[in-house]
């Protein structure tokens, strides 16, 4: 609650004011039936037309300023729902956006995108209903209170002491709802888990006939899902009920004590028959409650996933220039002595994150060291799960190492506005993606590249021949996923994404593993002549992918077991003399 | 692939939405109509309570030291009952109605994954998986939550009206006549308003599809927006589509938040008609006026319910707007169905031969042209051609994905139009481009194309595939649960789990799509020899840009452009010094 208190704080006056005008609009509506039976018992008597009119007149006005009291209120309840969760959406999902690796894996992708609709709109009907129901309810309950209260001080503390019981009871069971509603938002993680699963797989799933099975599979999700939404819901229903039972108990009480009342001569037997009519106003106020409690259990679960995903620390915060490393190497880019593991080594708060998109919390690096001079060029192969993506990963800081320093430029990584950091970069991730936007938007990337760039990007990414084969050219839109385009076509848009704002450092990894060896040696032809002052880091399964680099450094499990030109490490790294033969052994 | 229909563009049908939404009622007819009746008995309840109140309160009124306890009570102890039962009662309406619009959310649920299962797989190209997913969870949710409470709410409505009425023509036929002015208006007014407020629901509907479609796929691509610092621009787009579905919302909700309170009105106007109506009965003395003040009574019965229905009646507008998008997706071509006698396939030699087949994913669009080629039991046929040739086409016909616009594609001399899609899948072990492991342990990953499959089996099958060490190592080794998109194992350790699954299939026809690019060539070399020997017997179908497999291969299909330009051997096709012997060469350069 004090994380929705957050966003909606700064509307605190609207929402004053309009809870100002449902309550005065609840007892505008209140005063009509006393009009009314002012008419009847005082006016009408006097069988005079004039005053009659006049009074009926007067309950045709309140009726237009209930409307119009109501109507307002309603509408700035709607606004003002709309207004926070909008600003909740959007610092959702900028959270979500900026998230480290570590974060995001801990609370799984699935979840963040209910938590950015289910749990969203759950929120957004408890602000709105908290403002109308959340007024309307209360008045009731108080009003009905304090005018039995006037009318027989005695006959309403039987309702003072069924009160706290009632309100007592109400709430403890809209807590015990709390935790079950939050068992239900897991089930609906879980559901929309499965959905992505399949719609991503669904090649696999329909190759291997495993519909049905995959229906069985969302079937139990579903069904678990169910069970737990019907144990809260029931729960929830209670309530209503049970303080409707004891209210009409307090309300036999009063009638049987009432009548002991009267036979002492206390009271009088017309101000029990009005205590009937107030406990049914304080019985409606009671249940209004109820559902405001209900909204209320379901929105305090949701708002506590929210608040988790937008109030996670920033992980790897900039450190000051003067808490960096500093290095005395040579070099544009320095790995000195970098040992890093996933599992938490790094020190950096990631103990339970597995890693972020292709690293197994086994792999680590050991004492990884190599430099590489600007403009000049490192090609990394080794086994799958060496580690080759981790360098990546601590480049381009996703993570900090556990030991020794990355430097760029003579500078820690660490001490770089991340963003800058980042812009010196173009990289094609192993599985990148492609979004659902026009091939310009895709290749631009929000940067500040021009129509003769991107089309020379294109050239230089092989991209052209296909791009230019569309009618539209670079307006041709990617379908989700880039689904209408193949494993090659992709990978060249990517790269063409990559090299679009000229990086200074330009990354490949694995990403030339579509394409067939024409085109990928056309590609290096590309980048070594178009691309000289840029520095460029190639993994790669192929030795030709990366033979003509300046340097190149075999991985295995981590570390280093060969550092060297490919001349060098022919003559001297048996590995990378074994995959060399197996991969240009069998041409003559 | 992306002019064809998307659900996007679905026509809106809502009374038909209705009408289905009636129909998934129709499963609990038995219940609702407990519901029914229980909402009776317990408005008699709540209406008899009161009676039994005013007759005790009667005892009560005989004054000082005259009331008569026995009777105070006897009507004591039965109110008590009443209320008790009454209570009961309502406990019951809501466990029966919660259980009955949870089931309904369940089975819309499954009945749209179920849709999903029998969609063709283009549907998913054109689709965003956001939106769908929207469909089950946030739609399917408004549906169900407005049943669970509104449904009660009408169902307890309509019988208190009707009791409320008769006692109001009871007392005065005259006075009932002003119910002949509210209640019409009321109900010309909330049909006017659910025309003018339904495309408005409609509207939020699909802007908050569109926009969870949007959260899905940046979300899905985060690593690749931080990497480019691309963050703070998706932000701005995200807040355009954001106040998109936040306006929808407002103007949807705030034009229905005005039919409450102006039911609420026409209500009023009603009491006070009826007020000054009975002042001028009374003065001409056609009515008492105790007769009035029960009138008003029984009035504000009356019209109470009305008022609540209306208060709710936009949340049925958002669940009927939220059902068409619902039933939107249900009505989805689908797949076509197996044709009619289509036979299974059984004891798969594995002959496969294309004829003369031309095809294009749009219909205006050709991409294979009069393609023929022959596979014969246990041969293997590479693929190969410059990337974004088509070479996953074929594969798309072959696993019919798609069928040919002409020509034919046939397994054993049978046309694969004529088997069920079911047999003519399972002849085939395939291992794709784009790796897929879902969360689950392991072994089940692996197990996944066998049911029933044992450890042994798994483990061999990891043995084969090279994956055993790696998996041995993880905490819990196979019963180590991996996380939805794999993201805790790399691209290629899921290539080799994907590998490990394939083997355990036990297909006479395999299909490799670029299966082996992400893993390292030591590894490799250990697969191939076990993929040989998977292959052995076996018809396979390989797209490969790795020499030894092109090399062994009995036929080398050259595709360029989308079409197939020249087949061979590896020895031929060189010869022939046409497109594949350039493409070879150029690995050399």
């Amino acid at each position: 609650m004090k994380f929705l208190w957050k966003y909606l704080k700064k509307y605190q006056w609207m929402i004053l004011l309009g809870m100002g005008l449902k309550l005065a609009g609840t007892l505008t509506e209140l005063l009509i039936p006393y009009v009314m039976e002012h008419l009847l018992d005082h006016v009408v008597p006097q069988k005079e037309t004039v005053p009659v009119l006049l009074w009926g007149g007067a309950m045709i006005l309140l009726a237009c300023v209930v409307r119009f009291l109501n109507v307002t209120a309603n509408r700035k309840a709607v606004w003002i729902a709309k207004e926070s969760i909008f600003t909740i959406r959007r610092d959702l999902f900028h959270s979500a956006l900026n998230l480290s690796g570590g974060q995001t894996d801990e609370i799984g992708l699935p979840s963040l995108i209910s938590r950015m609709t289910s749990d969203t709109y759950n929120v957004q009907n408890f602000i709105r209903a908290a403002q109308t129901l959340g007024i309307r309810a209360p008045i009731m309950l108080i009003g009905g209170v304090v005018i039995t209260l006037t009318m027989d001080t005695g006959l309403a503390l039987i309702l003072c002491i069924m009160a706290p019981i009632m309100i007592g009871l109400v709430v403890f069971i809209s807590f015990k709802g709390i935790p079950l509603y939050d068992m239900v938002q897991r089930g609906m993680d879980d559901i929309v888990r499965i959905m992505r699963e399949n719609i991503s797989g669904i090649r696999v799933v329909k190759a291997l006939s495993k519909e049905p099975f995959e229906m069985r599979r969302f079937g139990g999700a579903n069904d678990t899902t169910s069970r737990r939404d019907i144990k809260a819901s029931i729960i929830m229903a209670l309530p209503g009920p049970v303080v409707t039972l004891f209210l009409n108990i307090g309300l036999t009480l009063i009638v049987f004590i009432g009548a002991k009342r009267v036979n002492a001569g206390v009271t009088q037997p017309g101000v029990i028959l009005a205590f009937l009519t107030y406990f049914n106003m304080i019985l409606m106020g009671v249940m209004g409650l109820n559902r405001v409690f209900l909204m209320l259990s379901k929105a305090n679960a949701s708002a506590a996933r929210i608040a988790e995903a937008t109030e996670q620390q920033e992980d790897l915060a900039v450190l000051p220039a003067e808490e960096g490393a500093t290095t005395e190497r040579e070099g544009y880019i320095v790995f000195d002595h970098v040992t890093f593991s996933y599992a938490g080594d790094g020190g950096n708060g990631q103990q339970n994150a597995a890693a972020f998109a292709g690293s197994s919390r086994q792999q680590c690096l050991k004492d990884v060291d190599f430099t590489i001079r600007k403009g000049g060029s490192l090609g990394i192969i080794g086994a799958t799960g060496s580690g080759k993506t981790t360098i990546i990963n601590l480049l381009m800081r996703f993570y900090d190492p556990g030991e020794g320093h990355v430097f760029i430029d003579g500078q820690d990584v660490r001490t770089m506005d991340r963003d800058a950091l980042r812009r010196r970069f173009g990289t094609v991730f192993q599985n990148d993606t492609i979004f659902a936007s026009s091939i310009r938007e895709n290749v631009v990337f929000g940067r500040n590249v021009d129509e003769e760039r991107l089309q020379e990007a294109l050239g230089d990414a092989m991209a052209a021949d296909f791009v230019n084969r569309y009618e539209d050219g670079a307006d041709h839109m990617a379908a989700i996923h880039g689904g209408n385009f193949s494993g090659g076509q992709k990978q060249r848009l990517l790269i063409a994404r990559a090299v679009a704002a000229k990086p200074e450092i330009l990354i490949l990894d694995d990403s030339s593993s579509a394409l067939d060896y024409r085109t990928d040696a056309e590609l290096r032809k590309a980048i070594s002549s178009r691309y000289a002052g840029t520095t460029l880091i190639v993994i790669a399964q192929r030795v030709s992918s990366i033979m003509n680099l300046d340097e190149i450094i075999v991985l295995d499990e981590g570390e280093m077991i060969g550092k060297g030109t490919h001349e060098e490490l022919m003559r001297e790294c048996p590995v990378y003399r074994e995959i060399q033969q197996t991969q240009m052994g069998e041409v003559e | 692939m992306a002019n064809r229909d998307s659900i996007m563009t679905k026509p809106k049908d809502s009374k038909g939405a209705f009408m289905r939404l009636l129909s998934y009622l129709g499963a609990f007819k038995a219940l609702i109509l407990l519901v029914a009746v229980l909402c009776l008995i317990s408005n008699v309840l709540s209406l008899w309570g009161p009676t039994l109140a005013g007759s005790a309160i009667n005892e009560a009124a005989a004054g000082i030291n005259k009331v008569n306890f026995e009777k105070v009570a006897y009507y004591a102890v039965r109110m008590l009952a009443v209320y008790v039962s009454s209570s009961l009662i309502t406990i019951l309406i809501h466990m029966i109605m919660v259980n009955v619009s949870k089931r309904v959310g369940r089975k819309m649920r499954q009945d749209v994954f179920d849709k999903l299962m029998r969609l063709p797989v283009g549907f998913f190209d054109r689709n965003q998986a956001g939106d769908i997913i929207s469909r089950v969870s946030y739609d399917v949710d408004v549906i169900s939550t407005c049943m669970a409470t509104d449904v009660v709410a009408i169902l307890t409505s309509v019988v208190t009206v009707a009791g409320a009425l008769i006692m109001m023509v009871r007392i005065s036929p005259v006075l009932s006549l002003v119910t002949l002015v509210t209640v019409p208006a009321s109900i010309v007014f909330t049909a006017h308003m659910r025309k003018k407020t339904q495309p408005r629901f409609v509207k939020r509907s699909r802007s908050y599809g569109a926009m969870n479609g949007f959260v899905e796929e940046q979300l899905s691509g985060q690593k690749t927006i931080q990497a480019y610092a691309y963050e703070d621009q998706i932000d701005e787009k995200y807040e355009d589509i954001n106040h998109q579905a936040a306006e929808a919302y407002y103007d949807a909700d705030s034009l229905a938040a005005t039919i409450g309170p102006t039911i609420g009105f026409i209500n009023n106007i009603g009491l006070s008609l009826i007020t000054l109506l009975g002042s001028v009965l009374y003065m001409n003395g056609a009515i008492g006026l105790g007769n009035i003040s029960s009138f008003v009574l029984y009035s504000r019965k009356f019209s109470g319910p009305i008022n609540e229905v209306a208060n709710i009646i936009n949340e049925l507008f958002s669940a009927l707007a939220a059902a068409e998008r619902v039933f939107g997706l249900l009505d989805q071509p689908e797949e076509l169905k197996d044709a009619e006698g289509a036979r299974t396939l059984t004891d798969v030699e594995g002959n496969v031969a294309l004829n003369k087949v031309s095809f294009g994913y749009d219909p205006d669009r050709t991409i294979i042209h009069d393609l023929s080629m022959r596979a014969d039991a246990g041969k293997l046929t590479a693929i190969v051609g410059p990337t974004g040739a088509g070479k996953t086409t074929i594969i798309n016909l072959l696993m019919r994905f798609y069928d040919v616009d002409s020509g034919s594609v046939a397994v054993d001399g049978q046309d694969v139009r004529e088997l069920t899609r079911r047999s003519l899948r399972s002849a085939y072990a395939m291992v794709l481009q784009d790796t897929w492991v879902f969360r689950g342990t392991i072994f089940d990953n692996i197990a996944y194309g066998k049911e029933n499959a044992t450890m042994d089996e798994v483990v061999a099958a990891a043995k084969a595939a090279h994956i055993h060490p790696f998996i041995m190592r993880l905490p819990e080794g196979y019963q180590t649960v991996i996380s939805e998109d794999g993201g805790n194992i790399s691209k290629g350790q899921k290539q080799l789990l994907t590998i490990a699954r394939a083997m355990l299939y036990t297909s006479n026809m395999l299909i490799l799509d670029e299966a082996t690019s992400n893993v390292d060539t030591s590894t490799e070399r250990e697969i191939q020899r076990a993929m040989r020997k998977l292959m052995t017997g076996r018809t396979c179908f390989v797209i490969a840009h790795r020499l030894s497999t092109i090399r062994n291969a009995d036929n080398i299909l050259v595709v360029n452009q989308g079409d197939v330009v020249e087949q061979g051997t590896h020895d031929e096709l060189m010869q022939a010094r046409g497109f594949y012997y350039r493409l070879y060469r150029a690995q050399f350069e």
